[in-house]
């Protein structure tokens, strides 16, 4: 098949079975960048708790482009895009900081903006003792820095560079806006980051936060000590086709479905097999009412958000060329946390993160299904854990929020 | 401080990554004081004073369960870890303790045979005599290298 053919779904292909070929096809994903990165999707960037100060600065990424995030002098949000409007050369440098003038100059020949992005300053603008300089009808106004629209919602920045957006509650959908506001329902404070950088497609990182499946299987750690279990209360649900919640309550076990995961005698259930030396990771407090223990959000096709237990983090998942993406997670807690509670996120950041003792294996297992499909790519998966729909469903047994994914992508991405 | 005490401590480092190194992670646990703090953290964090650590244990036994599940729960390929540590600086405290500097660099092998620059570092180290003998009271690898590939499995 010419990759030209690829623009089209083949015949044999719908949301229950993908061909392998869009996790590396070169024009798939270009087209991704064009159609969903450029298109009419909201893509997280920052954490406002990580714009604290008049004048800070976080450089990061919506798919390929690099852009960065503001806090201006006059306390609003901006974002635009880091690449000079004069020759293309990346201005702002760093990772994140201050400026203390909330100017940003390019160093490459020291044009000047603002936090909005806008050209404040041009050296030699009338030539040096008459000789050079800019045009008289050169307009500072025309030069700019490209410019995202952004927003924020319950202290989560998102931004967009289709003007066909639409609002971020819309976007998201009834479901997910509702579980966003539960885990972000007051000020955040930012306790660190970590990045992982994973050998694949970027498709399958999205394709596993939205598989409740796997998470009793390939994580045995979370099987092992009940942290979670598919036999556990919990729901997926589904909104706009690819915005996602999952949830759990630890503890909570359906008899006749811990039954059935006993038959199936799998590696993952060790019930008893290993007791913790130290029993404090576990030791969390209840800090919801409603009791739940787990909560994986997803809004496509950038963010993750996460309740594990007292662990709270937006994950980013930023794709680096078609066969890898970096996941930069951002933890955090509230800034009305007790020292004790600050203390027990810290411990239980050990589940999560690239070291995450129940969530290490997402990297690795992303790369096996990246590895094992090159060379296969017009063949399809298969997509029918608890039948072909992309309903919300109430329980965990289920790859429905998969096939939603595959669902709202290809209308997305028209194919 | 004399010499035969900055052998002692300059063998408890080298001992520490040898057993990694050689796959002995059961008895890893066992270069610590039982009450301690060992954690791995981005300098980018450590820097700015931000707290999260990728592994972050305060008690022997965290870094016991650590291993357990290595061994028994967590999925990842077949690895090896080759630790080169160079430039410690030694001082001794004024309560008996040692605090210690040192740079490390850990290559990673898998099975494809590349040998690749997994994370670059230094330790930053409290070391206190327990039982005559040296242990770690506080050990930091506090990591430059900010993008972890795949997976961080086995303790630095
Ligand atoms: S490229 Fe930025 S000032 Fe010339
Ligand atoms: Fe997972």
């Amino acid at each position: 098949m010419t990759s030209s053919n690829r623009m089209k779904w083949p015949e044999n292909a719908d949301h229950t079975a993908v061909p392998y070929y869009v996790f590396h096809d070169q024009d798939i994903y270009n087209r991704e960048q064009d159609k969903i990165y450029n298109g009419p999707a909201w893509h997280f960037v920052a954490l406002e708790a990580e714009l604290l100060k008049l004048g800070s600065f976080k450089s990061t990424y919506i798919g390929d482009t690099p852009v960065v995030v503001t806090r201006g002098q006059d306390n609003e949000i901006y974002a635009w895009v880091n690449r000079c409007a004069h020759r293309g050369a990346e201005v702002c440098r760093h990772r994140h900081g201050v400026s203390e003038d909330g100017t940003f100059t390019c160093v490459y020949h020291q044009w000047t903006y603002d936090a909005k992005g806008d050209l404040r300053g041009v050296p030699f603008q009338r030539g040096l003792a008459g000789k050079g300089g800019y045009p008289k009808d050169f307009d500072k106004t025309q030069h700019g820095l490209r410019k995202v629209k952004v927003v924020s919602y319950c202290g989560a920045i998102f931004g967009t560079f289709s003007d066909a957006t639409p609002d971020i509650e819309t976007y998201m959908g009834e479901d997910v806006s509702l579980f966003f506001k539960r885990i972000m329902n007051r000020p955040v404070e930012v306790l660190g980051t970590t990045r992982q950088y994973i050998k694949g497609n970027w498709k399958f990182y999205a394709e596993n936060s939205k598989d409740p499946y796997h998470a009793s299987l390939l994580h045995l750690f979370h099987a092992t000590f009940g942290l979670y279990r598919s036999s556990q209360e919990g729901a997926t649900l589904i909104n706009n086709d690819f915005h996602t919640v999952l949830w759990a309550k630890s503890g909570n076990e359906d008899e006749a479905a811990l039954e059935d995961v006993r038959k199936d005698k799998l590696r993952t259930y060790q019930e008893g097999t290993y007791t913790l030396n130290d029993p404090s990771l576990l030791a969390g407090q209840q800090e919801f009412e409603d009791g739940i223990s787990l909560v994986i959000l997803t809004l496509f096709p950038s963010l993750v958000l996460q309740q594990i237990q007292n662990t709270l983090a937006v994950r980013q998942i930023l794709p680096k060329g078609k066969d890898e993406f970096e996941l930069v997670w951002t933890y955090f807690g509230y800034t009305d946390d007790s020292e004790e509670l600050r203390n027990i996120r810290l411990k239980q950041f050990n589940l999560i993160g690239p070291a995450g003792l129940i969530s290490m294996e997402d990297g690795e297992s992303t790369e096996l299904c990246h590895k094992a499909i090159v060379s296969d790519g017009d063949r399809t998966n298969v997509i029918l854990m608890s039948g072909s729909d992309t309903q919300s469903e109430g329980h965990l047994v289920t790859e429905s929020a998969v096939r939603g994914l595959w669902k709202g992508y290809r209308k997305m991405m028209e194919l | 401080m004399t010499q035969e005490l900055r052998n002692e401590v300059e063998d408890l480092l080298n001992r520490y990554v040898q057993c990694i190194d050689d796959d002995e992670l059961e008895s890893w646990p066992e270069f610590f004081t039982d009450s301690c703090l060992y954690r791995i953290i981005p300098r980018e964090n450590e820097e700015v004073g931000l707290p999260a650590a990728v592994m972050w244990g305060d008690s022997k036994g965290m870094l016991v369960d650590r291993v357990v599940a290595l061994r028994n729960a967590n999925v990842y390929q077949v690895q090896w870890y080759r630790h080169i540590i160079s430039n410690p600086c030694i001082r001794s405290e004024s309560d008996g303790a040692i605090s210690v500097q040192s740079n490390y660099a850990v290559f990673k092998t898998c099975n494809n045979g590349e040998s690749e620059v997994y994370n670059v570092g230094k330790y930053v180290d409290l070391i206190v005599r327990d039982s005559g003998v040296l242990k770690f009271k506080e050990r930091s690898a506090i990591f430059d290298t900010h993008k972890i590939t795949t997976l961080m499995v086995i303790p630095i």
